[in-house]
């Protein structure tokens, strides 16, 4: 896949459907017509609209600069056609060739199950393996899978996160589209991952996807996401909702790669809940961007329920990653497993934020948190804020913090070595990050080294 | 023409002077060893050739195969065949031994295709008696004292550099340990293989035969010559100057500093 600098081009294309700029009543009725939805769905967009703007901007999103986000400029829904195409050949020709460039077609014949692929606001291409489908897998974009299997789709449906989780979901529960729907039935193992790729081409736009994934009991599944967006001087918004319901015994690895540009305040809610002896783990990249904040989130509601978060986060000049995770454990005998890791360049800041929750009258709850930074320049920052609450005590928490500098007599060693200082700087940052990246696909792991070596390597 | 020649040399660690009007010569296929006591300047000496950034020279030359490198950054100075194998070897988190060798080979051009690199790592680290398995760990990470040093001398048997500046390689390092180190450097000593030899302990000098030995006392050299040195410092300490000054000067003549 390719997520390096080649990303920021942008291509020229007309919309058939567009909700205009700014944000008001029409605005959700627009999307929700276009979209033929149901009035119980109307209403629920209606309702969030109203959250929206009842809830204060949280105090820490003000000081990371996001009232330079004007609301009003932006355009919330942008669509060449409702529904997507099911061969890349009815793809329009400018959004084909996007992710023909993006490496989205190549990567499906090489080693995917399914593929999504959404273009501003809506999918424009979507399709599943024949041999997954007849088992029983659903893989479509939310649109579909609200129309077509309504029975399974509404009942999780903001079940997870609700409208008033926060400012930014009460958002997207208004002006949701596109995301992906994913059902695998009881005992259905899908050994090849599913993918889905987030573009943003428009300028002054805002992408809300909503994904639900829902892993029926002994299932298997594992889906992976991509997202760039084309460098433009105004501020782009992302605020995406996900929820994932690991039922009994099932399992959910939900990969993340992002390299937004730097207009893009990404600011997105993650959550899953896994029920007993069910397992999710949350695989999370977060480069670019003006401002990412998300804290992926594990419900562990079952018992011997494992909840794990792994993360990295690389601020570059200008930038703000407010990235962290969740475990709140509500059954005995459940573990979570926390391993964060940021890397801070030139002026940027990295900041981890963590919550351990116990409930009460709970037995043997586990969880290891780690949480290194490393800090390249004198000016790069670096905070962590961890929360453990715990009810009762026969539980063990585990918390580990480091921040460390890249050290002078490690680079002196490298450089002894005949390695210049970049690439010397390049080789500590990769082993800093190693044991993570060894996590992600092959593919990923590939194109994520060499976007951490592009990322320390540019104004150096 | 020497291989290293230090002219002059005045050396600076922040505000402290670490050597001052400093010369030394090591010519082409010699191997000289510099001894002295503790905090006299041998280890700063060994980073500064190899163009360590805390050490300033104020005056003076770093003459290597006949080109001035006194100013040259470190990698430069190592693409040019000066390699030193650190008294501390450095801990990397995750960079592997091999992608850490891989690494310094293809920045010195001496890159090798992967199955000629690995039997030739495997090789090396057999002879060194390094577990195969240590190519796959984080370079130095969790070895012990005697086993960073012997992966100091495999980077110089991969690596392959003209001059080698061996800083305590026998510190740490069992006797069955020194044995094969010293029978590594000795196969590679040669008419083009030269090296400084920094020790406190003239026992190496029973593996590894310098043509010269060198003392460092308040930054200068104060005696040069052949084995001979050792056994007056064996008798009486670094401080035999004191006791038996004329000896001492004779033999700094004959060693022709």
């Amino acid at each position: 896949m390719n997520f390096s600098d080649d990303h920021h081009f942008h291509v020229a294309t007309t919309y058939p459907f567009d909700a205009g700029i700014g944000l008001n009543r029409d605005t959700v009725a627009y999307i929700s017509q276009v979209k033929n939805e149901e009035p119980w769905l109307r209403a629920f967009r209606f309702q969030a609209l109203e959250r929206f703007w009842e809830m204060p901007m949280p105090p820490r999103l003000k000081s990371h600069g996001i009232d330079d986000l004007d609301f009003h400029s932006i355009r919330y829904y942008l669509a060449n056609h409702q529904g997507p195409q099911r061969t890349w050949d009815e793809v329009p020709t400018e959004v084909r060739m996007t992710f023909d460039r993006l490496g989205i077609p190549e990567l499906e014949r090489k080693f995917l199950a399914g593929v999504e692929a959404q273009f501003d606001s809506e999918a424009a291409y979507n399709r599943i393996q024949d041999a997954i489908a007849k088992e029983g897998v659903i893989f479509v974009d939310s649109a579909v899978g609200l129309k077509k299997h309504p029975e399974i789709f509404k009942p999780y449906f903001a079940s997870v996160v609700p409208i008033g989780d926060n400012k930014f979901s009460a958002l997207n529960s208004a002006v949701f589209s596109g995301g992906s729907f994913i059902y695998v039935p009881k005992g259905i193992k899908v050994q090849q991952p599913l993918q889905a790729y987030f573009r943003i081409n428009a300028q002054n736009f805002g992408q809300f996807e909503r994904t639900l994934i829902i892993v029926d009991e002994g299932a298997e599944v594992t889906y992976m996401e991509g997202c760039t967006a084309p460098r433009f001087g105004t501020a782009t918004l992302h605020s995406a909702v996900v929820e994932l319901i690991a039922l009994k015994g099932a399992k959910i690895q939900y990969i993340t790669v992002q390299n937004w540009s730097n207009n893009v305040y990404n600011l997105v809610t993650k959550r899953g809940v896994a029920h007993e002896n069910a397992e999710i783990r949350w695989i999370d990249c977060n480069i670019g961007s003006r401002l990412t904040v998300k804290y992926p989130t594990i419900l562990l509601q079952g018992e011997k329920a494992r909840g794990e978060v792994l993360s990295i986060a690389l601020a570059s000049d200008g930038q703000i990653q407010d990235t962290g995770a969740k475990m709140i454990h509500l059954a005995s005998n459940t573990s979570s497993n926390i391993i964060a890791k940021s890397i801070s360049k030139g002026n940027g800041w990295a900041s981890y934020r963590g919550m351990i929750h116990i409930h009460p009258q709970l037995e043997n709850c586990k969880n290891n948190t780690q949480c290194d930074a490393l800090l390249i320049n004198h000016h790069s920052r670096s905070d962590t804020h961890p929360q453990i609450i715990i009810h009762g005590n026969r539980h063990w928490v585990q918390h580990e913090a480091s921040v460390a500098k890249i050290d002078e007599e490690r680079l002196y060693y490298l450089q002894q070595r005949g390695i210049p200082p970049g690439q010397a700087m390049s080789l500590c940052v990769n082993g800093f990050v190693n044991e993570l990246i060894q996590e992600f696909p092959l593919e990923y792991s590939v194109e994520l080294r060499r976007l951490i070596d592009l990322e320390i390597h540019a104004r150096q | 023409m020497p291989t290293l020649e230090i002219r002059n040399l005045t050396l600076y660690r922040g505000e402290k002077c670490i050597l001052d009007d400093f010369s030394l010569t090591i010519p082409t296929g010699e191997m000289h060893a510099l001894m002295g006591k503790n905090g006299m300047g041998k280890s700063s000496l060994a980073k500064a050739i190899a163009g360590h950034p805390d050490y300033a020279m104020t005056k003076g030359e770093i003459i290597f195969d006949g080109e001035d490198i006194g100013q040259l950054p470190p990698e430069l100075r190592a693409q040019r065949g000066i390699f030193l194998a650190f008294q501390h070897p450095i801990e990397i988190p995750g960079v592997s031994l091999s992608n850490f060798i891989r690494s310094a080979m293809n920045a010195q051009n001496k890159k090798m295709e992967t199955v000629a690199f690995y039997k030739l790592l495997y090789e090396n680290m057999d002879h060194l008696g390094l577990n195969r398995e240590f190519s796959s760990r984080a370079m130095n990470m969790g070895f012990s004292g005697g086993e960073k040093k012997r992966c100091e001398v495999l980077q110089i048997l991969m690596l392959r550099p003209s001059f080698v500046l061996l800083d305590e390689i026998d510190s740490g390092l069992d006797i069955d340990a020194l044995k094969v180190i010293s029978e590594s450097l000795n196969a590679l000593r040669s008419e083009s293989f030269s090296g400084l030899l920094i020790t406190h302990y003239p026992r190496l000098f029973d593996n590894i035969t310098p043509q010269k030995v060198h003392i460092l006392e308040s930054g200068k050299i104060t005696h040069s010559g052949g084995l001979e040195i050792v056994r007056h410092l064996e008798t009486m300490g670094y401080t035999f100057t004191d006791h038996n000054e004329s000896s001492g000067k004779e033999m700094a003549k004959s060693g022709g500093v």
